[in-house]
């Protein structure tokens, strides 16, 4: 082979062809690459920075920085302070920058940033500032002499943190830990809420991605193996309420499941329950769990349709005739077919699931919020830095499954109806 | 190009809707309603600027946002009085000079006429509202009198509502718990005072209905979702006395507060808006506003005659009304200053309970 | 799937329980949607069919919650009903108000997400783009990370988006930014916010439809003499314009139906559909939501109708049988 390419092959304007192929290919891509840039500027402009800019600010809070220069010199100067006994220099910078922020009118800026590792601080900065320039060396006598909080070395603690701009903290108080004189720590557990509703809605999103899969499951299979017309007359019950408004159909359960109900009316009609016996179905965790199954339901029919849809059903006679029973056939050589569907429509429900946000808030009530809905509740709060925070940590765990789904499914497999 | 962008600008700004002089955010309901009539109408007719109302869950956080970048399309806001202190102190106000504000009709002036504290650095009272609870009669004809009352399931059983938040709920709990209302927040000072709270609510909890919006309390009611619920007093006002519903309040326990015009900082139309706010906060202004929602102007010439409610020209609004003497007997002036401090921390402790 | 003629009883007896239990699905996910369609005709302010509308009483009927959805804002809801009252409707009414919004946002989201969006799935479905996967990925996963997070991360980065006042942008987007000049509480903002979340729905659709594409067309139509301009309105466009389509309501769908990014985002003068509803939703739960919901039902089973047609036709031009 080697001696017959020693002479190389040439275009008509006598170009080596290997290379004439390669300028063609690269102008190929770069022209399938413009076509796709503008779309992709847009999409980094309106989505990539925006996460960026929030996981920014989740590592990110410069209201102490901003508001006590002269405290953060000091702690930049002395990282190795102790924070059970500041010294006396530490204590005047302090006051400095209190007089500062009563004049600048920056106490509930500094205040609130500490806040958030250290609770009861604002009303502290606020009476300290007040005080601060009639306050006489020695400062540290005077200060705690105004509040004896002053010298709580986990306010120390807070304070030397909150010194730099870019910080863990939030991700720390996201996880349960608290801060305490003698360092991060974590919390009791009636103060322990994120791992815990991480847990939670990863639970509630796996129970719904069952569910779902239970039911897809003998639907999916009509679907596949009746005639076209039929089955496409039946994929309209799928698809419509795939096509219907989100709010229209968590409504739709509210007006179903409520105490005074059409699901409650008729149980108490038939006779099930008394009036007095009516079911609590809704604004709690089963509320969530029954809307959220209606809404991503189409998310697991279409895959395990579209997978279904194909399997020849020779193997199943094969089997049968080879004298397996229905149940044998069924689990051995039908189901094992199904796999890439039931794996295509799990992870995409369950992903799904994870990052609800608008029905758990209507329907869940105390017991069936999920994740998103505390995102929302400090947002409200306004405890942005926080709010990025667990929304960082959320996401982490989406872009994993996301990954898993690339590996497994595939992007391109994505079909809508 | 060119023409089709004026085409479309014109096409764009024909469908979208347009803006207004003074735009003022407020909680909505009966309550976003009674202002709007009080005072957006009126000072809009007064004066012919344009003013419109914004609904909001809670104007605060909403401001909070827009200060902090420097994008603010709001120029009055309805906050509560702890969100007053605290974004005042953060620096998200404009300052309102006192003395700019109008005397009374009496002649009095504005800084002896208003009641202590409903004037601060840069907020000005607008109304005394309360939480209470109502029940409804039909259900309880005898009724529930006491705070005690709300978490006695056997001898009043059924649902409860109860707001989604941690404050004015705990002090109700622990009054419900015997502790006198001067007693309160000393107790809750203490960590045990607020796991006794929590233990209190324990009690309860598997009853509960939350709401979150202040329009949500009164339909549960009306729904028959609950037996009882807590709420803000006028909007069981507005339910009892404007629809006739069977609704009842009792006022022991009751934990009121005060309720305050801010100017956000950088609000586009900053002079406009303070004279809104000085027409608001005039007597007129209070009365205005209190002839459609029961709760108390807080101006001492504002509470002299009597007011008759907008709603059907007739009924009083005095026995109605949170600051009411007959209404007093074992009611709680919320405390900024523990909620300045305790608000994060609390709500996420409440969080946590809830979830578990 | 037939019952074979060789089953035992006891597969019969599966046989048909799993038909029951297929329809009992198909009731689970219709029954919560038609439901709201008579409750909407309710006379009395109830969530639950009353006795009177059992016993199909016309008096336990009435158009009063479509009524409300005229005069709820109107400033002068009861007098007599001539173009004065109309015209006020259309100006003043919160329910009209938010409708003309949402349809305004959805409109240009949609515009910008399809002609973004098959622009770029025409340059994906080429074999020679580089890094497919990798941009592939990144483009349909605003449909996989949480609203809520893309929600969270486009209020702290939209209220930083500013134009210069008097600059050529604010010239160009002043009329649809905040009084500011911002991308946050603006209209451009929601717009934008709805065309990223619909691009996903674009690029599936519309790859799909290419991906059955007959490469060789182009190049026929090229030796042809047909120039890039011509290949692509005469011969590529007629071909895909089905899956367009049907990304383009996809996309319209998904911002009319979109409201965390407005809960988040957008300021009291954007004023949508799902956010009015959400509002409604959470604090008085009136039927006149239910009229609003039985009206998206119908806007829903047109749209899924012209998608159905459109795929069926685009199956037929690509002469794909079966689904």
């Amino acid at each position: 082979m080697a001696e017959a390419t020693t002479e190389l092959l040439t275009t008509a304007d006598g170009r080596p062809l290997k290379a004439a192929l390669q300028a063609a290919q690269a102008r190929a891509k770069r022209r399938a690459f413009f076509l796709v840039l503008p779309l992709l500027l847009f999409v980094v402009l309106t989505f990539l920075i925006p996460i960026g800019y929030m996981l920014k600010r989740s590592f990110e809070h410069d209201g102490f920085v901003s508001s006590a220069p002269a405290l953060v010199a000091w702690f930049q100067a002395n990282p190795d302070f102790d924070p059970a006994n500041p010294p006396e220099e530490a204590y005047a910078a302090l006051v400095q920058d209190l007089a500062l922020m009563q004049v600048d009118k920056t106490t509930g800026i500094a205040g609130t940033r500490i806040n958030y590792s250290v609770p009861g601080t604002i009303s502290l900065f606020k009476k300290g500032a007040r005080e601060a320039k009639d306050l006489t060396p020695p400062f540290k006598e005077s200060l705690v002499a105004v509040d004896p909080d002053w010298g709580k070395p986990a306010l120390w603690r807070g304070m030397a943190s909150a010194s730099h701009i870019y910080t863990a903290e939030f991700y720390k108080v996201a996880s349960d830990f608290k801060l305490n004189d003698g360092g991060w720590e974590r919390g009791e557990d009636n103060e322990r809420i994120y791992l815990y509703l991480f847990a939670k809605t990863f639970l509630i999103s796996g129970i719904i991605t069952v569910l779902c899969l239970l039911l897809a499951f003998p639907v999916s299979h009509l679907l596949a193996t009746l005639p076209m017309a039929k089955s496409s007359l039946l994929m309209i019950l799928v698809l419509l309420p795939f096509w219907t408004s989100l709010l229209v159909r968590t409504t739709s359960w509210i007006a179903l499941l409520q105490e005074q109900g059409i699901v409650n009316d008729l149980l108490v009609a038939i006779g099930l329950i008394d009036n007095e016996g009516r079911l609590t179905m809704m604004y709690n965790m089963t509320g969530t769990i029954v809307a959220m199954t209606h809404v991503l339901l189409p998310f697991m029919i279409l895959p395990l349709y579209s997978v279904m849809r194909v399997i020849p059903p020779s193997y199943a006679r094969a089997a049968r005739s080879l004298g397996a029973t229905s149940w044998t056939t069924f689990r051995r050589v039908y189901l094992p077919q199904t796999l890439p569907g039931i794996a295509a429509g799990s992870l995409l429900v369950f992903i799904l699931a994870v990052g609800y946000y608008i029905t758990p808030a209507l329907v869940g009530g105390a017991d069936g919020q999920l994740i998103s809905n505390l995102i929302a509740f400090h947002m409200s709060k306004s405890n942005w830095s926080l709010a990025a925070a667990i929304a960082g940590m959320l996401l982490v765990s989406i872009l994993v499954l996301y990954w898993l789904y690339d590996r497994l499914v595939g992007i391109d497999r994505l079909k809508l109806g | 190009m060119k023409k089709t962008l004026i085409l479309t600008t014109a096409l764009v700004s024909f469908g979208f809707a347009a803006n207004a002089d003074v735009t003022v955010m407020s909680w909505g309901g009966a309550y976003g309603a009674a202002q709007t009539e009080g005072h957006v109408k009126p000072w809009s007719a007064a004066t012919g600027n344009a003013a419109i109302m914004v609904d909001s869950d809670n104007p605060a956080p909403a401001i909070k946002a827009m200060v902090e970048a420097g994008n603010v399309t709001v120029d009055v806001a309805s906050v509560e009085y702890a969100d007053a202190i605290r974004l005042c102190d953060e620096g998200m106000l404009e300052p309102i000079d006192a003395a700019s504000l109008p005397a009374g009709a009496d002649g009095t002036p504005a800084a002896e006429d208003f009641f202590p504290g409903a004037v601060t650095e840069c907020a000005v009272s607008t109304d005394i509202w309360s939480n209470v609870f109502a029940y409804d009669t039909t259900k309880f004809p005898e009724g529930p009198t006491t705070a005690a009352d709300f978490f006695d399931l056997e001898k009043f059983p059924g649902k409860r509502g109860l707001k989604k938040g941690a404050k004015a709920v705990l002090e109700f709990a622990l009054m419900a718990d015997g502790v006198p209302a001067a007693e309160v927040y000393n107790v809750m000072n203490t960590p045990e005072g607020i796991d006794r709270a929590f233990a209190k609510l324990d009690t309860i909890k598997s009853e509960v209905v939350w709401w979150e919006a202040g329009a949500q309390a009164p339909q549960l009611l009306a729904d028959g979702e609950v037996a009882m619920t807590t709420a803000y007093n006028g909007r069981i006002f507005a339910a009892a006395v404007g629809e006739g519903k069977p609704f009842q309040i009792v006022w022991d326990g009751q934990v009121y507060e005060n309720e305050s015009y801010v100017i956000p900082k950088g609000a586009p139309n900053k002079d406009l808006a303070l004279d809104f706010i000085k027409y608001a906060t005039s007597t007129e202004g209070l009365r205005a506003q209190a002839a459609h929602i029961s709760y108390g102007p807080p101006r001492k010439s504002a509470n002299l005659e009597p007011i008759v409610y907008a709603g059907d020209g007739k009924t009083e609004m005095g026995p109605h009304l949170p600051t009411n003497p007959a209404n007093l007997g074992n009611a709680l002036l919320t405390s900024s200053d523990f909620w300045v401090d305790h608000d994060a921390e609390l709500n996420e402790r409440f969080q946590a309970w809830l979830a578990q | 799937m037939a019952l074979p003629t060789y089953a035992s009883p006891l597969e019969r007896i599966w046989y048909y329980t799993y038909l029951v239990i297929c329809c009992l699905v198909f009731l689970f996910l219709i029954a919560p949607i038609l439901i709201v369609i008579p409750l909407s005709f309710n006379a009395e302010p109830y969530f639950t069919f009353t006795p009177q509308m059992l016993a199909f009483d016309p008096a336990g009927y009435s158009l009063r919650w479509y009524d409300t959805l005229l005069t709820l804002g109107h400033p002068a809801p009861e007098t007599v009903r001539d173009g004065t009252w109309w015209s006020a409707v259309w100006e003043r009414a919160t329910w009209v108000q938010a409708a003309k919004n949402s349809f305004w946002v959805g409109l240009w989201a949609t515009i910008l997400a399809t002609v973004l969006g098959t622009i770029a799935a025409l340059g994906l479905s080429r074999p020679e783009m580089p890094y497919r996967r990798l941009i592939m990925a990144l483009l349909i996963s605003p449909m996989i990370v949480p609203i809520i997070i893309i929600a969270v991360g486009m209020s702290f980065f939209f209220a930083k988006a500013c134009v210069a006042p008097d600059s050529a942008m604010a010239l160009l987007f002043g009329w649809a930014l905040s009084e500011k000049g911002c991308l946050a509480n603006s209209h451009l903002g929601v717009i934008v916010a709805h065309a990223t979340l619909g691009i996903p729905f674009v690029i599936i659709t519309v790859t799909a439809t290419l991906s059955g594409f007959d490469q060789s067309l182009i190049r026929a139509s090229q030796s042809l003499g047909a120039n890039p301009r011509t290949t692509f309105f005469k011969v590529i466009m007629p071909l895909i314009l089905p899956g367009v389509i049907s990304g383009a309501l996809f996309a319209f769908v998904t911002s009319f139906d979109e409201v965390v990014a407005v809960l988040f985002i957008a300021g009291p003068d954007q004023q949508t559909i799902p956010r009015q509803m959400f509002n409604g939703i959470r604090e008085a739960i009136s039927p006149a939501i239910l009229a609003v919901a039985t009206i998206l039902v119908v806007i829903s089973v047109l749209l899924l109708t012209t998608v159905e047609l459109l795929r069926r036709r685009s199956d037929r031009l690509r002469g794909v049988t079966g689904r």
